[in-house]
């Protein structure tokens, strides 16, 4: 093997092909892929003939709407909007009447540990500590993701996605990043972790690693019921279905808001650390295919939901115990909670949160779904409430906490953009062998939520909105 | 680098193949070496087992974890060794599988590239056609899937297709079995009785042509025509990135330096 010699002819005159490959308007790569394309349609229609070639299948009509100019953002954004709506319309009452049998069933394993005159410190640790927590994910999480992932699927499996992919290829490439990293980002919301490894499918190390770090800006489902739980509280209408409408319009605009960031994240990337310019591939739109209903439940609630919840099982269990002795351990009048709290809350003031928020987010670290359980049980631990049985009794909570449509809104964005969880992060340093780039993958979102909120709760501050 | 007897009596003989180590193909004595190309789902898999059946073996290309099958076969007592390249849609290397392909067909001293093409697409497929042409002048189209084509009611023109390529054209549909034997004449023809093909260059718009003559008189100073396509080197200066251009520039010229050595070597033996 020769070294490189920089001397190198060719290079030298590569380098000197330069003003030629800047003097164009449109770029010699893509005038020469054009020709090769124009010249194998000529030849192509020259040498086959289609006997039925009068009518065009119903699919390329299908086709020449979605993947339209005029069209096809506005459409994939209707198709968003209607998913969320239908999860959020969807997910309201089974969410209750699980709550309701799951609270239910606390009563009757409190009345149990009564009867066997257990130590009040373990009916807390395990019963208001962990089963509360988990009761609270099930019923939360639950509802939303058993809608959410089948209707997701449904669309993957009727070729939208390539669509969208097809659609948004411009939009990254003006970002300088690969138009694949549009299925990355699909896959981050289903789990950001995963989304984390699809990055494998991008070849250059570069757009791979743009890819990677900006995933996280895409809500995961682990986050998806806080946003959809807090919009449709805090959405408020006099009608209940313009309020779930309003709720999936709030949830649509900050799936928006995550794609703009992960677009001005990505270009930011190229522009300073990873700079470079994007390469181009290949999209093969794939038929549209009656979906297999069958396969699509199976794969959505065995393969997600069930996957997704027994993962965020494994670590509320656990979170809520910790959280319980947290609250209920006191260093003198304090709780150790309220303690952390009121050490964290100059900071969250800043941003338009509380101690107590902010704590939930530190907490949720392991897993994103853990976040609003923590942060009811850490209202609830200081306050007098105990039964709540819908999302109208969590809004009461919150409510006496000191919410404002500031703190929901903040609470909601810092969601969506705050720092990945544990195992987005680990997947991170397994995928890029970096320590420097996972810190990285933690710092970007952590600095971008907070000057993000920061910004949004001075200036309503400011204008004496909250 | 030791050059292996296997080598020399090649290099005597003017046949420059030392750069086929670089690829991990091993030929033994006497045998030919043809190259599978195509886009993914073209059935290129099952040409390559119809014609090499069991005497194959699989590994990875060096270095790179993309899989690289080989295989034999016999035809009219000599022996051909098949390859075959990773499914891409073009040549332009914007992938790994891409970037092995180009490689192979530019430097891997083919006897034969067979390009597969898709029946049922050609109009997608024939861009890969036409770009490994632009490399190389041993170049058979092989159409497979006509029964497919048949079933759409496509109507293909063969000849026609062949006069405007200026390379063998063979129709199969490898599943059957259908047109192999034609195929395997193809490859004969070309790699052992050297028939000549005039493969049909692409008409670039005016801009693109323009750009390539002023730069051709300059890459034909680099004395590389031995080794590389000029036309194809200007049009790679101009449209790609610059690690495209160290990689050719590394395999060319130390393709080139080789022969050059071998020749030379070749020269002094015979005295």
């Amino acid at each position: 093997m020769t070294t490189l010699n920089p001397m190198d002819p060719l290079l030298k005159i590569y380098s000197e092909t330069e003003s030629i490959r800047l003097s164009s308007g449109t770029p010699i790569a893509d005038r020469v892929v054009t020709d090769i394309f124009a010249y194998t349609e000529k030849l192509a229609n020259r040498v086959v003939l289609r006997e039925d070639s009068v009518q065009t299948s119903w699919k390329d009509k299908i086709d020449k709407i979605v993947i339209s100019r005029v069209f096809g953002y506005p459409l994939m954004l209707l198709l968003l909007g209607g998913v969320f709506w239908i999860t959020i319309a969807g997910a309201n009452v089974p969410s209750e009447m699980i709550a309701n049998v799951l609270f239910a069933f606390q009563d009757v394993l409190t009345q149990w540990f009564q009867l066997v005159q257990a130590p009040a410190w373990l009916h807390g640790v395990l019963v208001l500590g962990m089963y509360r927590t988990l009761a609270w994910v099930v019923a939360v999480m639950l509802p939303p993701m058993a809608i959410f992932f089948p209707l997701f699927t449904l669309l993957e499996d009727l070729g939208f996605l390539p669509r969208v992919a097809f659609n948004l290829d411009n939009m990254f490439k003006k970002a300088k990043a690969c138009g694949k990293q549009c299925l990355t980002m699909c896959m981050g919301f289903g789990c950001n972790a995963a989304g984390v490894v699809s990055a494998r499918i991008i070849d250059s190390p570069r757009e791979r690693l743009i890819a990677i770090l900006t995933n996280n800006f895409v809500p995961c489902n682990g986050r998806f019921p806080t946003l959809i739980a807090i919009a449709s509280i805090f959405m408020t209408s006099a009608l209940v279905l313009s309020q779930s409408l309003l709720a999936a319009g709030m949830i649509t605009l900050l799936v928006l808001l995550g794609v703009a960031v992960t677009f001005a994240v990505s270009w930011a990337l190229s522009k300073t650390i990873l700079k470079g310019e994007p390469s181009s591939m290949v999209l093969e739109l794939p038929p549209y295919r009656k979906p297999k209903v069958g396969a699509v439940f199976y794969r959505s609630l065995i393969d997600r939901t069930i996957f997704v919840l027994r993962r965020a099982l494994v670590v509320a269990a656990p979170a809520g115990a910790l959280t319980w002795i947290l609250a209920n351990v006191y260093i003198g009048e304090v709780s150790v909670i309220a303690y952390i709290a009121g050490v964290l809350d100059p900071i969250a003031k800043a941003v338009g949160l509380d101690g107590f928020i902010l704590m939930a987010f530190i907490l949720g670290l392991p897993a994103n779904e853990i976040v609003v359980p923590v942060l009811l049980m850490c209202y609830l631990a200081t306050g007098q409430l105990t039964e709540f049985e819908s999302l109208f009794e969590l809004k009461k909570v919150l409510l006496a906490n000191g919410w404002t449509w500031l703190t929901a809104f903040n609470t909601m964005l810092f969601a969506l953009l705050h720092w990945p969880c544990a195992t987005t992060l680990l997947s991170m340093y397994k995928e890029t062998g970096s320590k420097k780039w996972t810190f990285m993958g933690f710092m970007i979102p952590t600095v971008i939520a907070f000057s993000v909120c920061f910004i949004i709760a001075q200036a309503a501050y400011l204008l004496g909105l909250a | 680098m030791k050059l292996k007897m296997g080598d020399r009596s090649n290099a005597l003989k003017g046949h420059g193949r030392v750069m086929r180590e670089h690829f991990g193909i091993r030929t033994t004595g006497e045998q030919y070496v043809i190259a599978l190309a195509g886009n993914p789902n073209v059935g290129k898999s099952t040409v390559f087992n119809a014609l090499t059946g069991l005497h194959q073996h699989t590994g990875n290309w060096p270095g790179k974890t993309v899989d690289n099958a080989q295989g034999t076969y016999l035809y009219r007592n000599k022996s051909f060794l098949l390859v075959d390249l990773p499914g891409t849609y073009s040549l332009l290397a914007h992938t790994v599988e891409e970037e092995i392909a180009r490689d192979f067909i530019c430097f891997g001293q083919l006897d034969a590239t067979i390009v597969v093409l898709d029946a049922t697409s050609l109009e997608r497929n024939l861009n890969l056609a036409l770009q490994v042409m632009e490399i190389s002048s041993n170049v058979i189209v092989c159409v497979n899937l006509i029964d497919e084509a048949k079933k759409k009611k496509l109507s293909i023109n063969f000849n026609e297709l062949q006069k405007e390529l200026g390379v063998p054209i063979v129709p199969t549909a490898a599943r059957n079995g259908e047109g192999l034997q034609e195929l395997q004449n193809a490859v004969f023809a070309m790699a052992v009785e050297k028939k000549k093909t005039w493969p049909k260059q692409v008409p670039y718009s005016e801009e693109v042509e323009r750009a390539v003559c002023a730069l051709l008189p300059k890459v034909e100073e680099l004395g590389l025509a031995r080794v590389i396509n000029p036309k194809w080197l200007a049009l790679r200066l101009l449209d790609s990135d610059v690690s495209f251009i160290e990689t050719i520039s590394r395999y060319a010229i130390t393709q080139n330096q080789k022969t050059v050595a071998l020749q030379q070597q070749g020269g002094e033996l015979t005295q």
